[in-house]
């Protein structure tokens, strides 16, 4: 592991060549928007909010996936950036069926806080109000695919931290979804632990507490850095000192 | 020459209609239509989605009284968990009913009906409105908007927003009620009193006024229907279904109304999307009845408040021996008694300690694959009915509205005042507003809650036989 230093919104800064400029960037207090990244799941670079500038390139880079490199130089918010993020905020409300008002989580949702942080007041695309299924069979929980932004947070939550692997994407393009093992309903899932830890990751309403009404439901991804943590710990507990 | 009358839309009610009236050759009225020109189709669309999101989402049918879908769609959920609500949730609930009844009945006397009352019914149009009252009577105008915000204040303070709180769930109320909120309700009901009195005292001061008109405001037998309490009291949130025909005979009684299928049914017709609800055993047209104030103060027995109670026995004694009022105009009268009762009834409930306990919801699984919910709305009974799967998914919905029971009324109502005020030819400024005055004493909700911002215009066509426009009249 070696120190390299290079320049973020003009900021220069310091930082280990295994950190990814998003670590790096949040370790500085310099913002920048993220839906399919949650710390302490492995990153995959599929929502394309956290894409950067980096000087010499006319390239977008996720700073989620991408390592600092010497003397690299990165912008996060110009124009075209903030641009960007906006219009993919854009797409992802008009490709699903996202209605604020009625959801379960109004108010505390990953893609609503984005939407107002990019400041979108409407969309220039036609929704496509697609039809999507929902299910409620699981006896604890229930996914309504009408609300999922495909962020795959739910797939690697369950095959990284639990183990389980009941989540997985079928279908390509814009036809992809969710599905539970063997394309079955939820409550016939015999991998699936009914742990909640997808329900808890989902940025949106899509993976919700059966019961819950609308605006109830607040998640709390917090578990999952104690999770990790403790994990870390009891595994690496006699290599600390690389770590 | 047959000709048709349109009024297009009708102004200063709740959502978008027009009326249309055929003449026949003669000039004379043969048939005048209460049309409502708005789809909303909350029963297909909601098919699929979970019983639970219901209250929040057939809130949203309404702007005026979402309140009343909450609590309506909540007692459906009950039904499904199949669950007794705590005693503390059903006293929340009852508040927030009462609630949504003062604030509506507010609206509807001093905000869209009293500028016809006391600018009177031939008074200038752009005067003819809330804002006129308030050049008229300052004071008046300004307590009416207090009352109303009196009852906007018990739903936020209970639900944390006025419109489309989605407080109340399955199984009981989000979230308990606290001992200085209930200290600061209370504060308002001398007002609110006071208030409910004033508007009570000013209508009846108008009906010697317009003892003219008012036998042709939709004066008709038909029957009545709504919700008593076990002694036969007038109720608002629970109790069992009443009818009584127009002659005040009680035909009948503690109707479950989760059976309310069983007797009523819905007749649609091409001309308008508003459903015709008619009572199954005397068939469509001959089952018309009408819900809401009037109704309610015609079914029951008494009223369980006393100040009400005295207004109660006062409105009775115009029905004479017949012993119910049918003539549509006092449905006015019967809301604004109803608006002292609610006041007097919020007392009741808030100084009630049990009203603090701090259990508010039981909670359940899907039991049942059916439930019912039904409460008094402010413009009368609401029912809804909702089928679930095992998971809750819904799989029929059927949402019976207040304002639609009242559809085979309205257009007698119509009809009635065509006939009497239409001369011929001439369409004049005092049979357009009497014709939507007569619409305004059922108070209908039509979208519920279109959005609509200030006032629609009101277009009225003559049309000959081929659908020419012989004459046309825009204000």
């Amino acid at each position: 592991m070696a120190i390299l230093t290079l320049t973020i919104d003009g900021e220069q800064l310091s930082a280990n060549d295994d950190e990814t400029l998003l670590e790096i960037a949040r370790q500085h207090d310099i913002a920048i928007p993220t839906l399919c990244h949650l710390e302490g799941l492995s990153d995959v670079g599929s929502c394309r909010l956290c894409l950067v500038e980096i000087e010499g390139s006319q390239k977008l880079f996720p700073a989620c996936t991408t390592r600092a490199q010497e003397g690299m130089v990165v912008r996060t918010k110009t124009e075209r950036l903030q641009r960007n993020r906006r219009m993919i905020i854009e797409l992802l409300a008009s490709e699903g069926n996202h209605q604020c008002a009625v959801c379960v989580v109004n108010n505390h949702c990953e893609l609503q806080n984005l939407a107002y942080e990019v400041g979108l007041t409407h969309t220039r695309y036609p929704y496509l109000y697609p039809k999507k299924r929902l299910d409620a069979s699981h006896p604890d929980f229930i996914i309504d695919r009408n609300r999922c932004v495909l962020c795959t947070r739910c797939v690697r939550v369950c095959h990284e931290v639990e183990g389980a692997h009941v989540w997985d994407i079928a279908q390509r393009g814009i036809h992809c979804e969710i599905i539970s093992d063997m394309d079955q309903p939820w409550g016939t899932s015999p991998s699936c632990t009914s742990c909640g830890k997808c329900v808890l990751v989902c940025p949106t309403g899509a993976l919700i507490a059966k019961g819950e009404n609308v605006a109830e439901m607040e998640k709390k991804t917090d578990f999952l850095k104690y999770i990790v943590t403790a994990r870390v710990k009891r595994e690496w507990i006699n290599t600390d000192g690389e770590e | 020459m047959s000709r048709t009358i349109t009024i297009s839309p009708v102004t200063r009610i709740e959502g978008h209609a027009k009326i249309t009236i055929q003449l026949d050759d003669a000039g004379t009225v043969v048939d005048a239509r209460f049309h409502v020109n708005e789809f909303r189709g909350f029963e297909k669309f909601c098919e699929g989605r979970l019983m639970w999101e219901m209250g929040g989402i057939t809130s949203r049918i309404c702007g005026i009284c979402p309140t009343s879908h909450l609590i309506t769609s909540a007692k459906a959920g009950d039904a499904i968990l199949a669950v007794e609500i705590p005693e503390t949730a059903e006293k929340l609930r009852r508040l927030i009913t009462l609630a949504q009844w003062i604030q509506s009945h507010t609206l509807s006397f001093f905000h869209l009906s009293s500028p016809d009352f006391l600018l009177g019914f031939d008074s200038d149009p752009a005067r003819r409105n809330i804002f006129g009252l308030i050049e008229h009577d300052r004071e008046f105008a300004r307590r009416g908007i207090r009352l109303r915000k009196f009852g906007q204040e018990i739903i936020e303070v209970l639900g944390s927003r006025r419109i489309h709180t989605p407080w109340a769930v399955a199984g009981g109320v989000r979230e308990p009620f606290d001992r200085s909120k209930r200290d600061y309700l209370l504060g308002w009901i001398p007002e609110a009193r006071e208030t409910a009195r004033l508007a009570l005292d000013t209508l009846k001061s108008i009906h010697t006024r317009f003892e003219h008109e008012i036998p042709n405001f939709g004066n008709f037998r038909s029957l009545h229907v709504g919700l008593v309490d076990r002694e036969g009291g007038l109720e608002y949130y629970g109790g069992t279904l009443r009818v009584m025909d127009g002659a005040g005979n009680i035909i009948a009684d503690r109707l479950d109304p989760k059976d309310y299928r069983e007797h009523f049914g819905e007749a649609t017709e091409s001309w308008s999307y508003l459903k015709f609800p008619y009572y199954k055993p005397l068939g469509y047209q001959q089952g018309m009845y009408r819900v809401g104030p009037l109704a309610r103060l015609n079914i029951c027995d008494h009223i369980g408040t006393p100040l009400a109670e005295l207004e109660r026995k006062e409105f009775k004694a115009i029905a004479g021996d017949a012993g119910v009022v049918n003539n549509s105009f006092y449905f006015h009268y019967a809301r604004l008694i109803e608006l002292l009762f609610a006041v007097e009834q919020a007392e009741l409930l808030l100084t009630d300690e049990s009203i603090l306990g701090t259990h508010v919801r039981s909670r359940a699984m899907i039991n049942r694959d059916h439930g019912v919910g039904a409460s008094e709305a402010p413009r009368g009974t609401l029912f809804h009915d909702y089928e679930v799967n095992q998971d809750g998914v819904l799989q029929k919905v059927d949402l019976v509205i207040a304002t639609a029971q009242n559809n085979l009324a309205m257009n007698k109502t119509v009809q009635q005042l065509a006939m009497r005020y239409l001369d011929g030819t001439e369409i004049s400024e005092g049979l357009l507003n009497r014709i939507e005055a007569g619409i305004r004493c059922f108070d209908p909700c039509l979208s519920c809650s279109t959005h609509a911002i200030g006032a629609m215009p009101l277009r009225v066509q003559l049309l000959g036989p081929g659908g020419r426009i012989i004459a046309e009249r825009t204000r």
